[in-house]
């Protein structure tokens, strides 16, 4: 491993994801990645008395397939790192309760699922850990109590809004050969472009993305056609424009490879304003959808930006700006050789 | 007559809300607190007398009309006298509001559950 430019880590040794798992709910079941996900459920309660307990569960359930995938037990586990969005991040801190694994909880809003897995991919590397395990979770019931308004309060929200993915996401990485290869992980800075509205956060983040993708490409030399695929978290309709803009306007015209996980998840008829957001959107569209393509061999190299707005409900209150960060990690098929990547 | 004056005042009503939800950019919150706000002083300055005497139920609902409830606690006969009473009067009307939206809260929280 070694940094490479400012902000890069590149991976010279084999470090691989030996699996991953998606679970989620309704809504997400019906969308056009449905048949990806290994574990879907009927009603956003997933089978428990709350919603926060549904997300709990939707994570438990992503963390023990993908271990039963690896045919890993929990005990063979040196780390785990995960986060989401509930204060506290409460869902990973109970999902951790239930394992006989060291545990460093990350918050890094939406962009905590290639945040966890960067960071996994680093403690891997430099020997802290031989497999370590990360997951990430939303819920839109969760996510909309604690960040907008209860649901239950029936208030309107404009086209701009996005809607919080119901869904878990968990992946193992190690050393011992899995199907997927991590290759290289930029760690964006954060970005605050000052804007306040939390039913716009995709071009509150769009900044944050097309920082951390500039960044990525000037700290290895790289362009856009050296990828498949760029996708971004949850940018949505809004965010995904925005970004794609700033990034022509920096000289990096990414509209061939590029895509966006909060597009990709559901149908345009399914009623979702902008598009998906949330910590599980990159999760379950990377864990789930992209990885089956990478195997298929639709792409050869992802480059996964999940974008995260660092939003807290008090300093909106206060009339503070939203800041916004994102993570990019570059993920290959292992089936392959590795090629150069400078 | 009646009920279309009532549909058209109260739908009026519902019609500012919404442009200041979406053209003002104010939050739900702002709206239902401009409009409990509006009710009291159209209340007290005898306007919303009017108002209510020719839209009838299309202007006594909330929130507007609750503001209008509130002032008019304290301007019907027989009047409070000091502070407290005049506090106390301010519920006079709107108490009862107060009473079935718990009471209503309550009783739906026990066979409903939230779809999300």
């Amino acid at each position: 491993m070694k940094r490479v430019g400012k902000q890069t880590w590149v991976f010279d040794e084999d470090i691989y994801i030996r699996a991953a798992a998606t679970a989620v709910g309704p809504l997400e079941a019906d969308g056009p990645l449905g048949g990806y996900f290994d574990i879907w459920h009927r009603d956003l309660y997933c089978g428990e008395e709350t919603w926060e307990l549904a997300e709990r569960r939707l994570m438990s359930e992503a963390v023990a397939r993908c271990l039963q995938k690896a045919g890993v037990s929990a005990h063979d586990v040196d780390l785990f790192l995960a986060g989401d969005l509930l204060n506290q991040n409460a869902t990973s801190n109970y999902v951790a309760r239930e394992l006989p694994i060291p545990f460093l909880c990350l918050f890094g809003a939406c962009s905590t699922s290639m945040q966890t897995l960067a960071a996994a991919a680093a403690f891997v590397a430099g020997g802290l850990a031989d497999t370590a395990l990360v997951a990430t979770s939303s819920h839109n019931a969760t996510a909309e109590r604690q960040f907008r308004y209860p649901t239950e309060l029936g208030v309107q929200k404009p086209k701009t809004a996005t809607f919080t993915v119901t869904g878990a996401g968990a992946a193992l990485v190690g050393r011992t050969p899995g199907r997927w290869r991590i290759r290289a992980a930029t760690i964006g800075k954060v970005i605050d472009a000052g804007l306040t509205n939390p039913l716009d956060m995709g071009a509150a983040m769009a900044p944050a993305a097309a920082d951390t993708i500039e960044q990525h490409f000037r700290d290895l030399g790289t362009s856009p056609s050296d990828y498949d695929l760029i996708v971004t978290g949850d940018l949505s309709r809004v965010g995904s424009v925005i970004v794609r803009e700033l990034l022509a306007e920096s000289g990096y015209d990414i509209s061939d490879v590029y895509n966006d996980c909060g597009l990709m998840i559901y149908r345009p008829d399914q009623k979702v304003f902008a598009g998906g957001s949330g910590c599980a959107c990159s999760a379950v569209v990377t864990y789930g959808y992209l990885f089956h393509e990478l195997d298929r061999g639709t792409f050869h190299r992802l480059f996964v930006v999940a974008t995260g707005a660092l939003l807290s409900q008090t300093m909106v209150q206060q009339k503070q700006s939203i800041p916004a960060v994102a993570h990019g990690v570059v993920i290959e098929a292992a089936k392959q050789e590795p090629d150069s990547l400078p | 007559m009646e009920y279309v004056r009532a549909f058209l005042a109260g739908g009026l009503l519902c019609a500012l809300a919404q442009l200041a939800l979406d053209r003002g950019k104010w939050t739900p919150a702002d709206v239902a607190s401009a409009f409990v706000i509006l009710g009291v002083l159209l209340g007290f300055s005898g306007v919303y007398d009017r108002f209510v005497a020719w839209a009838g139920a299309g202007a006594t609902m909330p929130l507007s009309g609750f503001g209008y409830f509130l002032a008019k606690g304290v301007m019907v006969e027989p009047r409070p006298d000091g502070l407290v009473e005049t506090g106390a009067a301010v519920f006079r009307f709107a108490g009862a509001l107060f009473a079935f939206i718990v009471a209503g809260s309550f009783f739906a929280s026990l066979i409903c559950k939230p779809k999300g």
